[in-house]
């Protein structure tokens, strides 16, 4: 029960990237695994060739911020008003490069991946281990990290208002088009520490993503895909939802049928989810 | 111009022709393997053809196609393992089970916009492989291990081979399927279907029962997916869990966009496309066909979003003009 929870900070992580970039571009980023996917495998590379962890892991969320920007700057701008047709093939299209490419440097084989925490039970606590407790806290700094950035300075309420209202953000003198980038760019990053706090557990292989990045939409849209904190308590809900589904109602064989069932079930009968505003459509 | 008309029409019909002759003598010419690719071809068009009256007609973007024609393939591969139907029968009971949980899926999906229509089905094509493999129906879909079958044998004493026999088989369903799609999108259905793509407010105040239109398209889409499963289960004689990952679904999409998502013909490009870029570049490396096929899928976005049909329409415009100028002068 205890390890759902860990599994659900990476849940809220994945889901507060996916919330972040759809906030500021109504956007669902299909490659949002991928992402957090490759940037692992950046982190396995340094660490690999010898950086210590912390350096490695510094080092990748610099690299997935900057990846983050470029994707958008580059890819994602041209097609900004596009139909929505367009949008999903360019970011379908972007999963499979990126899947492709890991599978082209890294080799398909599957690869472990180190845990900063010592791997003794946590003060003998059978029920949770230490990269368990270490996953959830490390989740569980992020979110406060980024809410604080958000909360308190200034370039977090510039990126607020960009979301909100890219027109009188723009008369106020904000660089709308940089906001939505550097939105990106944090995507990424968080993406790339849920990426390197699961990759202990489900072994870093270039498809390692598809499952959680499934079980993160289902999270983001339990707890209302318009509201960070929603998204990252539905994606705590999840991990645990999973847990409890996996050991004692469907097996684990499953597991990603609860995602889908979750999904479907937000959908269809609330559809803003738990915590997010519900919004009239004009005609 | 009533004369050039006729010409082009005349011109169409002996392309169309021709071009079926050609697939009629071709599993003459070309070897057994090369034939069952063709046959795959032909299977991939009926699915692709299948997303495009979903996708582009209908304006329903989906990414779960690959769970229909698990489906799809598992009904013929079940009826083939546990019953005497024959396998000719089996083909259309996969069609009208998956029309069935097509409509069915297609009822609640009603009420997802766009990106996410397109969200719940990614989520049913990654959760298809898993749900195949669940074990309460290991005793009908052989879990892990799947289902193998005999391949068909060709009927009433027929001189053909069995590589043979299932390229005519796939074709008469192919061009059967084609021809219900020309007629159910270029009439009064069609119409109905195009109008809630392009306004669905109007098509409504115009008298068009939306959501049953659109419930029913997703049906008839699932069902040529569903067909074109079959057709595949026969056709590798093999079904199993993950011969339906969600990269499937994806291929599917790929195939759409490179031949154009709103058209009929573009289809056959597509499936051409799909089945044939990955023999060459295998060449190259295993992760080479998915990044070929990100970067057509990005760049086509980009560059032609009608797709390779559409430069093909673009080119036959500005002949008709060249050739209209030259008789006016």
């Amino acid at each position: 029960m205890l390890s759902g929870l860990a599994n659900g900070g990476i849940y809220a992580s994945v889901a507060l990237a996916l919330v972040m970039i759809y906030q500021a571009t109504h956007h669902v980023n299909f490659a949002q695994g991928e992402m957090a996917m490759f940037s692992t495998y950046i982190a396995w590379a340094m660490i690999d060739a010898g950086f210590p962890y912390w350096a490695a892991f510094g080092l990748t969320l610099v690299f997935s911020f900057m990846a983050g920007v470029a994707i958008e700057r580059i890819i994602v701008r041209p097609v900004e008003r596009a139909p929505v047709l367009t949008i999903v093939g360019v970011f379908i299209g972007l999963l499979l490069i990126l899947n492709s490419l890991a599978g082209w440097i890294f080799s398909y084989t599957i690869k472990s991946f180190p845990s900063p925490f010592p791997s003794t039970a946590w003060y003998g606590s059978k029920y949770m281990s230490s990269h368990e407790v270490g996953m959830i806290v490390v989740t569980l700094t992020v979110l406060i990290l980024v809410f604080i950035f958000f909360r308190f300075t200034p370039l977090g309420l510039a990126m607020r208002a960009a979301a909100q209202n890219p027109v009188s953000s723009r008369l106020v003198g904000i660089r709308v088009g940089w906001m939505l980038a550097f939105g990106w760019g944090l995507a990424g990053a968080i993406g790339a520490v849920a990426g390197m706090m699961a990759a202990p557990i489900v072994y870093l292989d270039p498809n390692m993503m598809s499952g959680i990045l499934l079980y993160g939409f289902a999270g983001a849209l339990l707890g209302g895909i318009n509201n960070p904190w929603g998204a990252a308590l539905g994606g705590f809900f999840v991990g645990f939802l999973e847990n409890i589904a996996g050991a004692y109602v469907v097996g684990t064989e499953l597991k990603l049928s609860v995602a889908l069932a979750i999904i479907v079930g937000v959908l269809v009968f609330k559809p803003a989810g738990l915590f997010g505003p519900t919004l009239v459509a004009r005609v | 111009m009533a004369y050039a008309g006729l010409s082009l029409a005349i011109f169409r019909y002996v392309g169309i022709a021709a071009i079926l002759a050609v697939a009629c003598i071709l599993p003459f010419a070309v070897g057994g393997y090369r034939t069952s690719q063709f046959s795959q071809v032909l299977i991939y068009a009926i699915a692709v053809l299948g997303l495009n009256i979903l996708t582009g007609f209908n304006g329903q973007i989906s990414l779960g196609q690959g769970a229909f024609y698990g489906i799809g393939a598992y009904t013929t591969a079940i009826l083939l393992d546990k019953t005497a139907v024959p396998y000719w029968a089996t083909v259309p009971i996969a069609g009208v089970i998956c029309l069935a949980a097509g409509f069915l899926f297609g009822r609640p999906a009603l009420r997802f916009e766009g990106l996410y229509l397109a969200l719940a089905t990614l989520a049913l094509a990654v959760a298809t492989p898993q749900i195949l493999k669940f074990k309460g129906f290991d005793h009908w879909t052989g879990g892990v291990q799947g289902i193998h079958l005999d391949p068909p044998a060709a009927p009433f004493g027929l001189p053909l081979n069995t590589d043979r026999w299932t390229y005519y088989f796939c074709l008469i369903w192919t061009i059967a399927l084609f021809i219900l799609a020309r007629n159910l999108l270029g009439g009064r259905t069609g119409r109905a279907i195009i109008a809630i793509r392009d306004h669905p407010l109007a098509a409504a105040a115009m008298g068009v029962d939306t959501a049953l239109y659109k419930s029913l398209t997703f049906g008839v889409s699932a069902m040529y997916t569903g067909i074109a499963g079959a057709l595949g289960a026969l056709l590798s004689a093999y079904v199993s869990p993950d011969s339906f990952p969600v990269f499937l679904s994806i291929k599917f999409l790929v195939g759409s966009v490179v031949g154009g998502i709103v058209s009929i013909s573009g289809a056959f490009i597509g499936a051409l496309f799909i089945e044939f870029t990955p023999n060459f570049a295998d060449q190259i490396s295993k992760a080479a066909p998915d990044a070929i096929f990100g970067m057509f899928l990005i760049g086509l976005m980009y560059l032609m979003p009608r797709g390779l049909i559409g430069v093909f329409d673009l080119i036959g415009v500005q002949l008709r003009r060249v050739a209209f100028t030259k008789r006016q002068k």
